[in-house]
């Protein structure tokens, strides 16, 4: 298991570059989710309905 | 094409979309970790460094992806004058920046190992680093101007001219010698790479790709909301 | 003319023109975009030993000499080579047969070089297939460029 982890002796490498990847992408992810909630409640606040397709 | 210019309809297929989206990047990103990680062989020459290329090589291409994205719908709002099509582009941007900047970074940490050095001004990264500028000052000239209307033009004009820089990066490689390694996948005689190394390869691309309609779903639906919040605003002051 | 078309023959014309420009640009500053000189350009080339620059090539086979940390070499594009003194740590890629760029000073046939990278070749491969090939007699190598 150590062996694994270890990659080869190119861990200082390989895991950063994938968990920064990883990172990064998540960190977008969750940073549209929360925009795309906080138009919703400005939609709501402003008194327009959802924005439901007919 | 026009039949989407309609933001209500744009909406509604931006909300059919997002579900597909969303469950295939989130199989094919698991699947292409599985194999990256665990289910594919070190290289001959690389040894287990080859495992960066899994999550670079995508990052680059969704780099030139969405830029090309972002630069054609930018046209499409000059010449046709569609809303959406700002949004598009406006959406896409930091997905766009956040790949670059991975695959700068992820490109870094394999450098430093195998070329012996973090990064060289070959006309390859050079040209890539332009790209990451490109879509920093396309976010920032969209923000520069009270008037909206005039920000979006500057920053599409900035798009459509900095697109040259596109084919610039890709045939990099071919026109100059650099020390970046030439193309081993999207190649005339077929790719150069091992089937075993190829399915990781292609699942997170595939990945990154579905990743970024589900974050561009995410992006066009509050945006368009955010515009409709501003027009009711207007009218209710 | 309407109004639409006008935009979209203005920004055609304007794309034409822009790629035309970056072609140019491009083409003017050749020799800049160059990351590195071939051993046969050395050699038609004439360089004061004071300049600083890159070259590249294959690492010729059993030319790697190792003396404690001064490593000396043969740098081959097949048709002219030039023996390369170094001083320092090799990049792991670093291998006989492979690719390398270094940079430092070309003088009496010497290059003595400050910085010493390796280039790696478009061939992704697990180890057992590469023996495979090698034993068919199918391996054949693409490195150099």
């Amino acid at each position: 298991m150590n062996d694994y982890f270890n990659m080869g002796g190119y861990a200082a490498f390989v895991w950063p570059a994938f968990a920064l990847s990883f990172g990064v992408l998540a960190t977008l992810l969750v940073a549209s989710l929360k925009s795309l909630r906080a138009s919703e409640q400005a939609l709501l606040d402003a008194g327009a309905k959802t924005e439901t397709p007919q | 094409m026009h039949r989407f210019a309609n933001p209500t309809r744009f909406v509604a297929l931006a909300r059919a979309v997002q579900p597909w989206a969303m469950t295939i990047a989130l199989a094919t990103l698991f699947a292409g970790l599985w194999f990256g990680l665990l289910a594919s062989p070190p290289d001959y020459q690389q040894g287990e460094t080859v495992r960066i290329m899994y999550v670079h090589v995508p990052a680059a291409w969704m780099a030139m992806f969405c830029y090309t994205g972002m630069a054609g719908a930018s046209a499409v709002a000059l010449v046709w004058k569609h809303a959406v099509a700002h949004v598009t582009a406006r959406a896409t941007a930091p997905i766009g920046a956040a790949f670059t900047f991975l695959a700068l970074v992820t490109g870094s940490l394999w450098g430093k190992p195998m070329w012996g050095t973090w990064w060289v001004w070959d006309a390859r990264l050079t040209s890539v680093l332009i790209l990451f500028f490109l879509y920093l000052g396309y976010m920032a000239l969209e923000n520069a101007f009270d008037d909206r209307a005039r920000g979006q033009r500057a920053a599409a004009i900035l798009a459509i001219v900095g697109a040259v820089n596109v084919p610039i990066i890709k045939f990099s490689v071919d026109w100059w010698n650099t020390l970046h390694q030439p193309a081993s996948v999207v190649r005339l005689d077929g790719p150069s790479i091992h089937p075993s190394m190829l399915t990781p390869l292609i699942l997170m691309a595939v990945g990154y790709t579905a990743f970024y309609i589900w974050v561009l779903c995410l992006r066009v639906r509050a945006d368009i909301n955010m515009s409709k919040v501003r027009a009711l605003k207007l009218r209710n002051a | 003319m309407k109004p639409k078309h006008q935009r979209l023959a203005l920004l055609g014309l304007g794309v034409l023109v822009l790629g035309a420009a970056a072609a140019l640009v491009l083409t003017a500053f050749e020799d800049n975009l160059v990351f590195f000189h071939s051993p046969t350009e050395l050699a038609t080339k004439e360089v004061s030993p004071q300049q600083r620059l890159r070259i590249g090539g294959l690492v010729q086979d059993g030319s790697l000499v190792k003396s404690g940390s001064d490593v000396r070499f043969v740098v081959t594009d097949g048709a002219h080579s030039i023996n390369v003194a170094y001083r320092g740590l090799l990049p792991d890629l670093f291998r006989e047969g492979q690719g390398i760029v270094a940079e430092g000073t070309f003088q009496n046939g010497t290059f003595t070089a400050r910085e010493v990278l390796a280039k790696h070749d478009e061939n992704y491969m697990p180890p057992e297939v590469v023996d495979a090939l090698k034993k068919s007699g199918e391996w054949q190598r693409s490195g150099g460029k």
